[in-house]
């Protein structure tokens, strides 16, 4: 009985320290996450302004949908979930991280194998890979939108010489190419990521299980479908993880590459212009508090239909 | 019959050789063991043999085959590696199965097959589970089994017991024993430091020192006639006494062997006098060192119980039949023995 007490009390005083420390982390994820989001939800049903914010008054859904009767029996649905733009804007986004996220997976794969493998100057080529990565976005979306020029651009001039095509394409402003031309500056610049983290993956798997599946005369294809694969998977999953989050969120390249275009405007993108070019705080806030809903809705779909590991159980 | 035949065989990693001219005719069905020092090479040997490993230059023949160029899974060889190399992923079925499938055996016969090792090794109840899911001692039998579902000629083992707890690893060693008798066909390599594990297990010991075979013979040959002064050192525990200077001279040779058990030891009279430094007692056995006088220290086994303290004169004979000797190479010297 005694001994029982003195048990409870021992993991009652470790659960108290154990709140001890996580108390900094748990205040601070308050401070820069929750805080926000919660204010961006409020100004999601307010009627805020820029200017008057903190004027701003409840609303209820209206920013969201509202019925606006004409008053001769007819009338008209306003508000977010109305706006043909809006859902442009997601669909652009989901297209764009799924193109992007499925070629970075496939291309991080090949170049995660290729490194995997011992050759001379493998240190330094791992070094190189990552270049693109390291490079900021703005910086690279910039030197991308120089090579992507229609008129002075390496690129047209590149394929022109080769024969590709006969006169300069507009990359960045024409509709049918924007899309393209942010999807391969993403995944040039993703790639490295993808390829990091797979490779990271790879090293984790034994070496002697290939010994084995030698000795078994599993040939290279059969190794890598039934041993390499199942065992990189739960890193393959946790990259795409990550990367499809930050696609979905994308905004700065499609902001510096091809700003005002239809064919790329995404969710970020569609929020910003609201939030602070068209002065509609409330409205943009609605968009930002939708942008969060969607993503969330995706990525935990996605982790529940590929049965994610999370707490590290498979391997 | 021999199994397994190495022709001068040798094995350089760039310009370092780690084995050289080795030369082994390794019999059918009997259980051989690689022993030696950790660095010698044994492994290295071992996944020649296996395929794992090019041959430098040589040949190496099973059953008569040249087996240079032949592929792992084509040699009819099985191994049992140090870290069990199970598939992490695969049930202990699927990791014993794998290779059967790769095999293109028929279903029932896969099933059959690792039905009866699991049978074997009595592992039947683990067959759904994976191996984070197993005893260490558990995964070593799947590794085992697994093995045998390849019904191979030659089976390979790398210190397999090495990473198992004392009581587990004579267990083990027990039905390693068990299995080779079960498999009178099926030749056995088996790599290890440790020599009471050689000695136990093997009909022929194969002494590897620095990339070269020291000696072959059964485990009583290299106790009872060393060829080298390495191989006396190695073999039998504890180790054999060295002694040198005056006592090996007077044999004409630079190196006088004896081994603990082979020495009587009175407290009354003997060839030699000293004082006990210190004892270890293993209750089956104690171990008596002695520092003699113009001799050096000299360890002494005595059966059961002996109570000495420390400081105490003792004496000590030498049983004069079990003595080794050894010129300055470490070659064994032509015994004209006199006490
Ligand atoms: N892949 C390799 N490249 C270069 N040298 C190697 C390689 N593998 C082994 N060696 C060298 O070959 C020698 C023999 O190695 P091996 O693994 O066969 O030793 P071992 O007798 O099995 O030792 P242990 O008892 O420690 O396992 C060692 O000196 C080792 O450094
Ligand atoms: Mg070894």
């Amino acid at each position: 009985m005694a001994g029982k007490t003195a048990q409870s009390r021992l993991s009652r005083n470790r659960t108290r320290s154990a709140w001890l420390f996580l108390a900094p982390m748990l205040v601070t994820l308050f401070v820069v996450a929750a805080w926000p989001l919660g204010r961006t939800v409020w100004f999601s049903f307010t009627d805020a302004s820029l200017d008057l914010i903190s004027q701003a008054r409840w609303v209820g859904i209206r920013n969201y949908l509202e019925w606006v009767d004409w008053g001769d029996g007819t009338g008209q649905y306003y508000g977010l979930l109305a706006d043909p733009r809006w859902w442009r804007s997601v669909w652009n986004t989901v297209r764009f991280a799924v193109v992007s996220v499925s070629f970075e997976t496939l291309f991080g794969l090949v170049i995660a194998l290729v490194l995997n493998q011992s050759f001379r100057g493998r240190g330094l080529v791992r070094a190189a890979v990552l270049i693109p990565w390291a490079i900021p976005t703005i910086v690279s979306a910039k030197m991308w939108a120089w090579m992507m020029h229609d008129q002075f651009g390496i690129l047209n001039d590149m394929f022109m010489r080769l024969g590709l095509i006969s006169e300069p394409v507009a990359w960045t402003a024409s509709p049918d190419t924007a899309m393209i031309a942010i999807l391969i500056v993403d995944i040039w610049k993703t790639t490295p990521f993808m390829a990091l983290l797979i490779l990271a993956g790879l090293q984790m798997v034994p070496q002697d299980i290939y010994e084995a599946a030698k000795l078994d005369g599993v040939p290279p294809t059969r190794v890598f479908r039934k041993i390499t694969l199942p065992l990189i998977m739960p890193a393959v999953l946790v990259a795409v993880v990550f990367r499809a989050l930050d696609a979905l969120r994308v905004f700065d390249i499609v902001y510096v590459l091809t700003p005002n275009t239809d064919a790329t405007r995404t969710m970020s993108v569609y929020a910003r212009e609201n939030l602070f070019d068209f002065d509609q705080f409330a409205y943009g806030s609605a968009a930002s508090t939708l942008l969060f809903l969607v993503i969330a809705l995706i990525t935990i779909s996605f982790i529940l239909a590929t049965r994610m590991d999370l707490e590290g159980n498979t391997t | 019959m021999a199994t397994v035949e190495l022709i001068n065989v040798s094995k350089s990693f760039g310009s370092v050789e780690v084995l050289r001219d080795i030369n082994l005719s390794l019999e059918k069905g009997k259980f051989v063991v690689f022993v030696g020092p950790s660095g010698c090479g044994k492994s290295t040997l071992l996944r020649m043999i296996a395929g794992l490993e090019d041959i430098t230059s040589g040949e190496l023949r099973i059953d008569g085959q040249p087996m240079n160029e032949v592929l792992p899974a084509k040699r009819g060889i099985a191994m049992v590696f140090q870290s069990y190399a199970l598939y992490p992923h695969m049930t202990v079925f699927e990791n014993m199965s794998f290779g059967l499938e790769q095999a293109k055996l028929s279903k029932p016969e896969i099933e059959a097959r690792v039905q009866d090792a699991a049978k074997m090794l009595q592992i039947e109840g683990l067959l759904d589970r994976k191996p984070k899911q197993l005893s260490g001692g558990q995964r070593q039998r799947v590794a085992i089994g697994r093995a045998i579902t390849r019904d191979p000629r030659v089976f390979l083992f790398d210190e397999p017991l090495s990473n198992l707890d004392a009581a587990l690893r004579v267990d083990t060693r027990l039905e390693i024993a068990a299995l080779s008798e079960r498999l009178p066909d099926t030749t056995m390599i088996y790599v290890t430091h440790d020599q009471v594990e050689a000695m136990t297990l093997a009909d022929r010991i194969v002494v590897l020192n620095g990339g070269i075979v020291e000696q072959v013979g059964s485990p009583m040959d290299l106790y009872e006639s060393p060829a080298s002064e390495f191989v006396a050192g190695f073999i039998g525990s504890p180790r054999m006494n060295f002694l040198k200077g005056g006592v090996a001279e007077a044999h004409g040779a630079a190196t006088y062997g004896i081994r603990p058990e082979h020495i009587a030891l009175s407290d009354e009279r003997g060839d030699w006098s000293g004082r006990v430094v210190l004892t270890e007692r293993l209750g089956s056995d104690t171990f008596v060192h002695v520092e003699v006088k113009g001799v050096g220290p000299v360890n002494v086994r005595v059966e059961g119980r002996a109570d000495f303290a420390s400081g105490e004169t003792v004496y000590l004979s030498p049983d004069p039949a079990s003595v080794h000797l050894f010129d300055p190479q470490g070659r064994p010297v032509v015994r004209s023995v006199t006490p």
